[in-house]
């Protein structure tokens, strides 16, 4: 240990992408957000099988195509182009909703910019800036079985995003079910259930995370 | 049968468009967009439009050339981003926009054309898009209540149909397509390719003739893409 180490180190990025993959399981659909989430399919271990949902109308997402294979009818809700794999399938936006909104998607792993101690999340506008509009992320946190958020545990600004209470306009209300940010992992049983502190990034302390966090949470 | 195969989009147009109208329109982002459709409605000089659209286009593309033109009102849509001229129209009070949920606005068109009034559900429970709307307790859990959507006229962009208007899609192109055409009082389709009657499997049809009142061949498409992402290496 230097003198250095009650700075934080956490982890990267792709590490708490790779940290949500350990939440995966053999057979599971799965929606994955834009962002950090995405990288999540990255780590997704050779001998599983996990289907990824387009919520724009596919299950099976396949890697992004090679240059002879770009197709402008083959693309992600991110609107890049993918490629499809044996098992994949099509179908239109209504039939895509219903598997989200009717609970046959396992697990969805979303980014935020508020969870509050409750499982509130905001992460679709912020007042005073143009509002772009929620896309499907109300319907994905109102419908999937299990909701995973990865965000940076503190805004640019340094100010904590896991809080007592959203200030946000929320995306939805208590339907957080894990919280993995670059320093710790927070999750509860159900949804009635304070959150648990499950685990902490390598070189955090228990105390740096505490004095990062204003939302209540069992240790 | 009635002819539905149209020469243009301006003929297939004719005596449909009047300005005020709400337009379904099919298409994810730029994906599966009516073009050819949504350029006559352009031409045709229609105003005060409201279009139940997922997204708005982007700057010249889309229902984004509509915007430039001022012959929209209003958009219902769940996400409008990456679009100058619709952000600064919605910023000045000139464009009316009412958001609602990726998968609530599906469900909207497909519940307009299926004869549904209104339906509850729990997406946006608790949320903005809650205010104002009726909640109702199914089981312990709140669920709002969402209008249909029933439209005027539904634009819709397809990969094949046979003159009888059986209608195929291609990939993720069918996105909006469907519940859109579901929904539209006058169901006009462009499609790439008119295939004679009985060389689609009438056990893979995307879209029923029923639907569709009139179609057009919009070929050739010089499809876009919004972001184009490739791998170099192999992927196992």
């Amino acid at each position: 240990m230097t003198m250095h180490d009650h700075i934080a180190k956490g982890w990267t990025r792709d590490q708490m992408a790779a940290r949500a993959a350990k939440e995966l399981r053999d057979g599971y659909y799965v929606n994955l957000g834009i962002g950090i989430p995405t990288l999540v399919a990255n780590h997704v271990p050779a001998e599983m099988t996990v289907t990824l949902q387009s919520e724009n109308g596919m299950l099976g997402i396949g890697p992004f195509p090679t240059e002879d294979e770009i197709d402008a009818d083959l693309i992600n809700a991110g609107k890049q182009t993918i490629s499809e794999l044996p098992h994949s399938a099509y179908f239109d936006s209504a039939a895509s909703f219903a598997m989200i909104r009717g609970g046959h998607i396992d697990l969805t792993v979303l980014g935020a910019m508020e969870v509050a101690e409750n499982g509130d999340i905001a992460n679709w506008m912020v007042p005073g800036k143009m509002i772009k509009g929620m896309g499907g992320a109300m319907d994905l946190v109102a419908g999937v079985k299990k909701i995973i958020v990865v965000m940076e545990h503190c805004a640019k600004d340094g100010s904590p995003k896991f809080i007592p209470e959203c200030t946000l306009p929320l995306t939805g209300r208590n339907v957080v079910d894990m919280v993995i940010t670059d320093l710790a992992v927070f999750q509860r049983p159900d949804h009635q259930s304070p959150f648990k502190l499950i685990e902490l990034a390598p070189g955090v302390t228990a105390e740096d995370l505490a004095a990062k966090t204003t939302a209540h949470y069992l240790v | 049968m009635a002819q539905k195969l149209y020469p243009s989009a301006e003929a297939a147009l004719e005596g449909v468009l009047k300005d005020g109208l709400l337009i379904a329109c099919g298409g994810f982002g730029l994906c599966g967009i009516p073009e050819r459709l949504l350029d006559a409605v352009r031409d045709s000089g229609v105003t005060g439009l409201t279009f139940a659209s997922n997204n708005a286009g982007i700057d010249n593309e889309g229902i984004g050339k509509l915007l430039r033109t001022k012959q929209v009102k209003k958009m219902i849509s769940s996400y409008v981003g990456e679009n100058k001229e619709f952000e600064r129209q919605y910023l000045s009070g000139e464009l009316e926009v009412e958001f609602s949920p990726q998968g609530t606005l599906a469900e909207r068109m497909r519940a307009g054309g299926a004869g549904i009034p209104g339906f509850y559900t729990k997406t946006g429970v608790g949320t903005l898009v809650a205010e104002g709307k009726e909640v109702k307790e199914f089981g312990g859990e709140d669920y709002i209540l969402e209008a249909g959507i029933f439209a005027d006229l539904a634009l819709v962009k397809a990969w094949k149909a046979d003159e009888t208007g059986n209608v195929v899609f291609r990939k993720t192109a069918r996105n909006f397509n469907v519940p859109a055409a579901h929904c539209g009082k006058v169901c006009v389709v462009e499609v790439e390719e008119i295939v004679p009657v009985g060389t689609l499997d009438p056990d893979c049809i995307h879209l029923p003739g029923v639907y569709v009142q009139r179609l057009i061949v919009g070929s050739p498409y010089d499809k876009k893409i919004e972001f184009r992402t490739t791998r170099t290496t192999d992927v196992g």
